[in-house]
């Protein structure tokens, strides 16, 4: 040990920007297939444990993500896809589909990375906020009922602007 | 990484000031890194630095939020009470290693 060795540094966790009134961040799911749902959920996750406020606002086919009846068989859909790097007449075929969510789902699963419903889940408990589009519930014929019991509540445009004020908004 | 004094031992650290060998890292020492960033360590949260002392020690790398909830068998809400706002960063910099780097 010398005594030139200077105090080691302390990390601040951005606590000091907090204190300022913190950072918000709103992401609109707007889409319901596997692929287009996790990115979604990764940032809100991510964002959570980072100490920032997160809200999730589920629409059109993002209700997918929070209707109990499909949230455990949201899909990949190859076709039209060029992330495929396949011919996309191939990607029609029969079960192809079926295939390629199955190809997905393995792969997410080795990561480690939850399901659907454990990453809603998950999210809520770190403290996220789920939010339903009331014009989407209206248009499927939806209530609060059908929806992940975690969601908060169905809420319309207005509401949706005057909840998202001062946040950094994703549109997913 | 460079030298640097906590309490009254010689470290390594980055230049955030999380420790880069963990063999460096002791429970009094851990006490000293709750106190720098305003956590006082209670039972509670040893219980939760020892899981994530063992499964680095297994694997390697930080485990991220998630897996100390899954597999140390933590609940979510208990571990933000316990490290608030950022607790991945915070038990990571308490149990002297690095920032997890997985993405959940």
């Amino acid at each position: 040990m010398t005594a030139t060795t200077a105090p080691a540094p302390v990390p601040t966790f951005g606590d000091e920007v907090d204190e300022d009134g913190g950072r918000k961040l709103v992401i609109i799911c707007s889409k319901g297939s596997l692929d287009m749902a996790y990115p979604g959920l990764v940032l809100a996750n991510a964002a959570l444990s980072e100490g920032v406020e997160v809200h999730l606002f589920f629409t059109f086919w993002g209700f997918d993500i929070i209707n109990r009846k499909t949230m455990d068989h949201l899909a990949f859909s190859p076709v039209g896809n060029p992330a495929t790097h396949m011919p996309t007449a191939l990607m029609g075929l029969p079960g192809m589909q079926a295939f390629a969510t199955h190809m997905m789902k393995k792969q997410i699963e080795g990561l480690d990375i939850p399901e659907v419903p454990e990453f809603l889940e998950l999210i809520t408990d770190a403290g996220g906020h789920l939010w339903a589009c009331r014009m989407s519930a209206d248009m499927m014929h939806l209530t609060e009922e059908d929806l992940y019991d975690r969601v908060e509540g169905i809420i319309n445009a207005a509401d949706f602007i005057e909840m998202s004020a001062g946040a950094q908004t994703l549109f997913i | 990484m460079t030298m640097a004094m906590i309490a009254d031992r010689e470290v390594h650290v980055d230049e955030e000031g999380f420790l880069t060998d963990p063999a460096e890292w002791d429970e009094q020492l851990a006490k000293v890194l709750a106190t720098n960033i305003g956590i006082e360590l209670t039972d509670d949260h040893l219980a939760v630095i020892r899981f994530l002392r063992e499964d680095q020690a297994e694997t390697g790398e930080t485990p991220t939020l998630r897996r100390v909830a899954r597999v140390g068998g933590f609940d979510t809400k208990e571990l933000f009470q316990l490290f608030p706002k950022k607790p991945a960063k915070k038990m990571a910099y308490v149990a002297g290693l690095q920032k997890p780097v997985g993405c959940v």
